[in-house]
């Protein structure tokens, strides 16, 4: 019987292999009490940032597309959920309530990724980029205007906080710039368990990306990175896996974006700016253009990386900007790369020296 | 007349737009890369200037032109030390993040320096408001200064991109870099050079950026520098008149959009309006259609 795994699906189980490892880790080092409080505030963003960086890959590294709106998906996400969180705060026990709101929150998250996918992946390159970062500008300004309220009549939306006419008793859930303040404080029979929720939400990520790029639309998605033309003439519906693509990534930020949400008491649309993309583009990159795990790994470390520089103040975030300089010429650098190489055989060429001898 | 008024500080604003969008045009077009950290040399040009008026005690001419000259150096060395080795990578995104690295560390360099504090500007150009129609419209001093600055360099750029020699190669780098290098260009000083005549401009852009607007953090040159971005691609990016144009309507409908619509819808606009301009024109408003070839 030959019962071995093929590459792929090996590959594929390494990547959940070092998620669950991590998490054991943290667990053993969390119930030891060898984890400070400040890197246990992190664990549940770190899920976030490495969900947010997986799924931009899908777009970056698998369909080519330089997109610089992935937090504008993940504001839409965390908003929409966190509305929906206290809309139905009464009505739904806390668990299946939690549930749907993920699902709410990617289900809006994608629906943007369509509407804003078709328009925007007409255009290509530098063009795509920028209009993917106007995209994500808007959404924010527009939250940043946006009053919603609930009373016995229903649902209010206004554009100010004056036009928002609610009766006595109802209760104003997003104020505009002020965002929305106490969704943690509704989950606070599970807000322990966010870790947990937030790890299974990463494995299921992994799942879903690995899974659709190894299928028969993942290969469609990269022929039209690899060459468009090429793509098009064997007849493959270009813009339907782009959009695919596009549409199944910003599904997933929607979900980064629950768990973000969800995990604070208090939301504002300010953070989802232009600089939290590109944080998540940076992940990506140096991570390794296409490769998932590098994603994982690289949102992992260097997220992780400014909050243990702390002891360095005000240095940290120059020290960052450092690291991040160094290890893109490090990794990208035709020279450093030859280099490297040259290195790789020395060690191996030695290695077999010592073999033969 | 508030229309008129609004339509001039929007051309003030356009008009800084469009010289830190030259410097964004002249890199693309040239290096082909998004120089994210272009924004943070006009930072970097702001304190210079502020620096030597008020540290050191310098003249206003003579303090310009040390934020020009500081800017230009501090261009060049940008580009040599963390642009150039990436320039055969595989990927442009490598470059792209580099350069967001480097504006991490400029801001972060300006915040160890003179910390967090919003400093406020001091006044280097002092030229007389101009009145007209009996006192009605006034027009500031610097607002002048600055559409002729933007005028000035604009025409000067155009004539040194056609009629020079170095203006010609740009245009060979710009049109095939591989060609251009077999036909004797030296590639690497004409990026060189591009790089630094960007840079020397975002210093004159910092000054005229922090004279209309007065307030100076580390972090002051970020969003004019992505705008500046917009209105260069607006433009159609790697054309100077583009850039210019761009430039200059960004600024008017930002205006419009904060006087008439929302204040805080304003960058809404604008970003729509880009968006509705490149789905008419996909390559911008200038921008050459290349057709794709097999």
């Amino acid at each position: 019987m030959k019962n071995k795994m093929n590459k792929t699906t090996k590959n594929n189980f390494i990547t959940y292999g070092i998620v669950i490892v991590l998490f054991v880790v943290v667990q053993i080092l969390s119930s030891t009490g060898n984890l400070s409080r400040l890197l246990t505030g992190l664990l549940v963003p770190l899920c976030v940032y490495v969900i947010a960086a997986v799924s931009l890959n899908l777009v970056v590294g698998f369909s080519g597309e330089l997109s610089l709106g992935h937090a504008g998906f993940m504001c839409v996400g965390a908003y929409s959920s966190a509305l929906f969180s206290h809309i139905a705060a009464d009505a739904i026990p806390t668990i299946p309530r939690f549930i749907l709101a993920i699902l709410v929150g990617a289900a809006v998250a994608g629906v943007f990724g369509i509407i804003i996918g078709i328009p925007v992946l007409r255009l290509r390159g530098d063009y795509l980029a920028i209009v993917t970062l106007a995209f994500g500008e808007i959404i924010k300004n527009l939250i940043n205007i946006l009053y919603v309220g609930v009373d016995k009549n229903g649902l209010h939306v206004a554009a100010s906080s004056a036009g928002i006419k609610l009766e006595a008793g109802g209760k104003q859930i997003l104020k505009g710039a002020l965002g929305i303040s106490g969704t943690s404080t509704l989950y606070k029979d599970i807000k322990d368990y966010f870790f947990p929720i937030g790890v299974v939400l990463v494995l299921l990520t992994l799942f879903i990306v690995q899974n659709l790029v190894h299928s028969r639309s993942g290969r469609a998605i990269m022929s039209t990175r690899d060459n468009r033309i090429a793509a098009e003439s064997v007849g493959i519906n270009v813009t339907k896996y782009k959009l695919l693509a596009f549409t199944v990534s910003a599904a997933l930020a929607g979900v980064a974006g629950v768990l973000y949400a969800h995990n604070l008491s208090m939301l504002k649309v300010s953070v989802f700016d232009y600089n939290m993309s590109i944080l998540i583009l940076v992940y990506v990159v140096l991570g390794g253009i296409g490769s998932l795990r590098g994603s994982m790994i690289a949102a992992i470390i260097l997220y992780a990386l400014p909050e243990l520089l702390r002891g360095f103040s005000n240095y940290r975030m120059l020290i960052y900007a450092i690291v991040l300089i160094a290890m893109m010429l490090f990794n990208w650098a035709p020279a450093a790369r030859n280099w490297r190489s040259r290195m790789m055989e020395k060690i191996r060429g030695g290695n077999k020296k010592k073999e033969a001898a | 007349m508030s229309f008129i008024s609004y339509l001039k500080d929007g051309i003030n604003l356009g008009s800084i737009y469009a010289i830190i969008a030259l410097g964004y045009t002249m890199v693309y077009g040239i290096a082909k890369m998004l120089n994210f950290a272009h924004g943070d040399v006009i930072m970097v040009g702001a304190f210079v200037i502020l620096t030597a008026i008020t540290g050191a005690g310098m003249s206003p001419i003579l303090a310009v032109l040390l934020s020009v000259v500081f800017c230009t150096v501090l261009g060049v060395v940008i580009e040599k030390v963390a642009y150039r080795p990436l320039r055969k990578a595989s990927s442009n995104l490598a470059v792209l993040i580099t350069a967001i690295g480097v504006s991490y560390l400029l801001q972060n360099v300006a915040l160890l320096i003179f910390g967090a504090d919003a400093k406020s500007f001091v006044t280097v150009i002092n030229v007389p408001s101009l009145s007209l129609f009996g006192g009605e419209l006034v027009i500031k001093g610097i607002t002048i200064v600055t559409v002729l600055t933007c005028i000035v360099i604009m025409v000067a750029l155009t004539l040194f991109v056609q009629k020079t020699k170095p203006g010609r190669a740009m245009q060979a780098v710009s049109e095939d870099r591989d060609a251009a290098q077999l036909m004797g260009v030296n590639v690497n000083a004409t990026i060189s050079l591009t790089f630094a005549i960007g840079s020397g401009l975002a210093a004159i852009a910092g000054l005229l950026l922090c004279s209309a607007y007065p307030t100076l953090t580390p972090y002051t040159g970020a969003m004019p520098g992505i705008k500046a971005f917009v209105a260069a691609v607006f433009g159609g990016i790697g054309s100077i008149p583009g850039a210019m144009v761009g430039g200059i309507l960004l600024g008017i409908i930002e205006i419009f959009g904060k006087a008439y619509i929302s204040s805080q819808v304003a960058d809404a606009i604008v970003f729509a309006v880009l968006i509705i301009v490149l789905l008419v024109k996909p390559t911008g408003l200038f921008g050459k259609n290349i057709q794709e070839k097999v």
